[in-house]
């Protein structure tokens, strides 16, 4: 499908793909914040996030029709790198984006209902075009090719989304401090991205990725690299909401609009993933004298431990986005873990989870938001009863709760197996049982849930409930049917994720 | 019908059957003639698949690969054929049953329990089935699924902290161990599939203590094997409506377990690197402390659904003792006591569920003289007991005669006494119920009357009746059933007194 649809489009327009994908919601992001009205702003949010959608699948195809995944490289505004910003694609980004753009594409035609009861009217124009503006932001960070371009676009993506975040003061005034909090976390973590990339300009003269990991090669020692390299990992690592720097999250999740939840869940710790291997793999390369022990004392350890710790606070969360906001940091944990195993096998499984938590937290998100439309509230007791007033919108989130849980047939049943096996190829039989006993607490928290919608009876029966309008319902269940897809036909994805893998030259590990 | 087409037959029907019943769910009659019928349709094809794999035709069937190494495969051998046979045959009494007991009893969200049923013989063919180690997790998961809306469905707080312990102990056993055993097998050998003679033989760099540490895994995290100490979600379980517990818990889902077991056993183990594992002693050591300590709880039970839940448990162990003698016969034991136990202790459930039904009683100490207003349910309970005893002619002689011969042939002295121990167990705790039903002592009061009018329902007491005259035909029969077999367990070495007529 992907093929036909990248075929339709003219060659002409295909040789810019990389640049319009960026682009087009750039220019339509002001667009947007001029128009009369919201209904206007979010047509022109669908239309960008569309149109990047189609270069996106362009760009997967020029990527795949390689064979082994080929390498697109594209000059900004026609100067060539190192001068100028290079935009480069390999399998690695054509799957990020790919992801970023479906999920943007879904959220923005999924958006109006919820955005109309939880925005007010006046904001709803200059909302979408903060939306657009974060989703370039994310665009171009997994499309850049060049370190300090790759801090602007993660500023970018950062201050819209703050905006974003504390709109949800209308429905929640702790979305201030919430977004406040966001806002000191994320300043934090860009500024020590972009002191390590000084750090490594002024090492090396240049920015370039590409340029950086061959001169990165003969400077093993240098005292400045090292700095760089420690204050990237950190930068980095809070903006993936790396264990213990994930405080911001819960809370981002919880109190902003449900809309904006379901598109940070789904995509934003995702992108800051895709950075933190493109620069761990790339940029420095298993080589790299620190890096070995990165994986294995920091990223390993870390990755454990959120998926042991976050665990047990979802386990004890009343409110269900809470729930699930310390379950997402337990699964970024997952993909660290993967990460950290530093084989290629490890590694795609890293980024096949990546996918798929990006399906099951964007289809469990999406659920909610079209549950609190008609029900304020998202405690455990709201839910209570709500599988028979709501049977579409609900077995959609039962879909998407037994995805994370791992149950056969679901997407995340394929990524934990595929981590698993990592796992044991490496000879870490250990961390296989961290990871059953973590899927077990998995299946305490979101069978909690699921026995209050499923089998408890409504705790205020008088409340009016009913089923999420068609508009969410829709993409609701693409999301929904996208992960049995997934667990039953998997091949697709772990192949991209196999690819991207693959693209990170990945040297044999000793 | 060919062997492919069969199996297809076997998986899409129950799906069909539950589609059908939530489409005629506003007329129950025409409800519950798509269950009888489609029941009816399922053997069939269950008896056509047999009849494949005793010709000895393959009968395989591929449905793709849900990423590269993990494939939807199956492939019919004599021991699932069995299992298939079994769960489908007693599902069409035990949906008979279920019509009496369901309406009798004015349950509600008959619909419901009626589709969850085909889910789980869906579930229950698709282990039956299966041809490698991924296939049969997958519909493990969803036989434990789908039946825990079926626990659950009265509704109240009780029965959700039964149905909670069932889901949690089940889906903890089997993602916690089984899962990291399929797995790390996955690993060894480069390959899930069921091989004739143990896959596992195929595995470089497998060590005692690995091969220990695999099975000792799959033992404790097939839960529905019901292995101690994870059998405790049987007796929780016991909250379900009878027809539940009979078809589910005495033979699809427990018997899913142990039939798990027997394949890991014979053909991912084989019987060689299995006699090679240290651990394998270990199990069979905790299969005869379960077979004992179950049967005296059991006999503590004055609830009669509680004791046959122990029972149960005793019984699946037999199973488990059987896989881990690692023989022939051993094999076979285990194989038949699939069979047997579960047409007898449906039986059993079945005769609960009809005492239930008519008098609401519950209670073992209230049953006395019963009898005598019930006299075919207790005469059916009465075979059915002597049947799990194991006493000739019913069907749960052969098991156990099986299994001593396999103990014997593996030099292992002390499991034939845990065996004619735990038979003494069984008329403990079993003969007495029928026995002082029938004739109860002098001056017992009279029992108290009906709870509904008319007693039982006609299908409550027919079911039971005929399921103990099959106890007793498969008496008869277990000469083909083990000649059908016998491909899988492999031959049975001859006992030296019948070759040289000496000890």
């Amino acid at each position: 499908m992907i093929e036909s649809i990248s075929s339709l489009v003219p060659a002409d327009i295909a040789a810019h793909a990389p640049a319009l994908l960026v682009v087009a919601p750039m220019l339509l992001a002001p667009i947007a914040a001029f128009m009369p009205n919201g209904r206007l702003a979010w047509i022109l949010s669908i239309l960008a996030t569309g149109v990047s959608l189609v270069m996106a699948m362009v760009l997967l195809t020029q990527v795949r029709s390689v064979d082994g995944g080929g390498v697109l490289s594209y000059a900004m505004g026609g100067w060539a790198p190192d001068a100028g910003i290079e935009f480069r694609i390999d399998s690695l980004n054509s799957m990020v984006l790919l992801l970023v753009s479906t999920i943007g594409f879904l959220a923005a035609v999924f958006s109006w209902p919820s955005v109309v009861a939880e925005v007010r009217d006046a904001k709803r124009a200059m909302f979408y075009a903060a939306y657009l503006v974060c989703f370039t932001g994310l665009c171009g960070v997994a499309s850049t090719g060049d370190a300090f371009n790759l801090f602007v676009f993660l500023e970018i993506s950062s201050i819209a989304t703050y905006v974003l975040v504390a709109l949800g003061a209308t429905r929640d005034r702790r979305a201030l401090p919430a977004a406040a909090n966001y806002l000191l976390m994320g300043t934090i973590g860009a500024s020590f991205f972009v002191v390590g990339v000084g750090f490594l300009y002024a090492a090396t003269g240049t920015l370039n990725m590409a340029e950086l990991a061959i001169r990165l090669q003969d400077m093993q020692g240098n005292k400045a690299v090292l700095a760089g390299y420690a204050f990237i990992f950190v930068g980095l690592g809070i903006k993936a909401a790396m264990f213990p720097l994930h405080q911001w999250l819960p809370n981002a999740y919880a109190y902003s609009p449900s809309f904006v939840t379901m598109f940070l869940a789904a995509t934003a710790t995702k992108v800051a993933i895709y950075a933190l291997v493109r620069f761990l793999f790339t940029v420095f390369g298993l080589e790299f004298a620190f890096e070995g022990s990165t994986l294995i004392w920091i990223l390993m350890p870390m990755g454990i431990a959120a998926m042991i710790a976050c665990s047990f606070q979802a386990v004890f969360q009343t409110d269900v986005r809470r729930t699930l906001a310390y379950s997402s940091v337990a699964q970024v944990g997952y993909m660290l873990l993967g990460i950290s195993i530093g084989t290629t096998l490890g590694v795609s499984a890293g980024m096949f989870h990546l996918v798929n938590h990006a399906l099951i937290k964007g289809t469990l998100f999406m659920a909610l938001a079209g549950m609190v439309l008609s029900y304020q509230g998202t405690t455990l007791n709201d839910l209570k009863g709500l599988g028979r007033s709501a049977p579409w919108t609900m077995t959609a989130f039962a879909i998407g709760a037994v995805s994370l849980i791992g149950v056969p047939l679901t997407a995340g049943f394929q990524s934990k197996f595929a981590l698993v096996n990592a796992l044991f190829e490496h000879g870490w039989w250990w961390a296989v049982a961290v990871v059953m006993f973590s899927s077990l607490l998995a299946v305490v928290y979101m069978g909690r849930i699921l026995e209050a919608v499923f089998f408890r009876a409504p705790s205020n029966p008088n409340k009016r409930r009913k089923e999420a309008p068609l508009l969410i319902l829709i993409p609701l269940w693409i999301l929904a049917i996208a992960n049995i897809w997934v667990g039953v036909q998997g091949g697709f994805v772990a192949g991209l994720a196999e690819d991207a893998a693959g693209s990170l030259f990945i040297g044999d590990v000793s | 019908m060919s062997g492919e087409m069969a199996i297809a037959a076997a998986l899409i029907l129950p799906l069909l059957i539950c589609a059908g019943i939530w489409l005629a769910g506003r007329v129950p009659d025409l409800r519950e003639g798509v269950t009888l019928l489609g029941a009816a349709a399922l053997f069939v094809v269950a008896i056509i698949i047999a009849g494949h794999v005793s010709a000895g035709s393959p009968a395989e069937l591929s449905l793709g690969e849900a990423v590269p190494g993990l494939e939807f495969a199956f492939k019919a051998e004599p021991l699932g054929a069995l299992f298939a046979l079994v769960a489908s045959g007693l599902w069409i009494v035990n949906s008979f049953y279920s019509i009496g007991y369901m309406r009798g009893n004015r349950e509600r969200n008959q619909t419901r329990f009626y589709m969850c049923f085909a889910i789980a013989l869906f579930g229950a063919m698709g282990v039956a089935m299966s041809a490698n180690l991924f296939t049969l997790f997958v519909f493990y998961e969803i036989l434990t699924l789908s039946t825990y809306p079926l626990v659950a469905h009265k509704g109240d707080a009780n029965a959700q902290r039964g149905a909670r312990i069932y889901l949690m102990t089940l889906l903890g056993t089997s993602i916690g161990f089984l899962l990291v055993a399929i797995i790390w097998t996955g690993a060894l050998a480069g390959s899930l599939d069921f091989v004739p003679g143990g896959l596992l033989q195929q595995a470089e760099g497998l060590t005692p203590l690995v091969a220990s540490a695999l099975l000792l895994l799959f033992a404790f995290g097939v839960g529905k094997a019901a292995l101690m100490p994870f059998h405790f979600w049987l007796p929780n379980a016991m909250v379900a409506p009878t027809p539940v517990s009979a078809l589910l818990h005495a033979v699809a889902v427990v018997k899913a377990g142990v039939f798990t077991i027997l394949k890991v056993a014979i053909y991912i183990f084989g019987e060689e690197i299995l006699n090679a594992t240290a651990s394998r002693e270990f199990i069979l050591a905790v299969a005869c402390f379960t077979i004992i300590v179950a049967s005296l709880i059991a006999i503590t039970k004055d609830n009669l659904k509680a004791r046959l839940a122990y029972s149960t448990v005793a019984q699946l162990a037999y199973v488990t003792c059987g896989a881990m003698l690692a023989d022939p016969a051993g094999f076979m034991g285990g194989s038949l006591q699939i069979a047997a136990h579960a047409v007898g202790k449906i039986t059993l459930f079945m005769c609960a569920g009809a005492i239930y039904v008519a008098t609401g009683l519950t209670n073992i100490s209230d049953m006395k003289g019963l009898g005598k207003r019930m006299p075919l349910v207790f005469i059916a309970f009465f075979l059915a007991s002597l049947s799990i005893i194991g006493i000739p002619p019913l069907a749960g002689d052969w098991p156990k005669y099986e299994l001593m011969q396999g103990a014997a042939d593996a030099d292992l002295d002390y499991v034939p006494i845990v065996l004619i121990v735990s038979s003494l167990l069984n008329i403990a705790y079993l003969l007495p119920i029928p026995i002082l039903a029938l004739m109860p002592p002098p001056g017992t009061p009279e029992p108290a009357p009906y709870k509904r009018p008319g007693g039982a329902p006609v299908l409550t007491v027919a079911a039971p009746c005929f399921t103990a005259l099959l106890c007793v035909l498969m008496f008869f029969t277990v000469g083909p059933i083990s000649e059908f077999l016998e491909p899988a367990t492999g031959e049975r070495i001859p006992a030296a007194y019948m070759t040289e007529g000496n000890p």
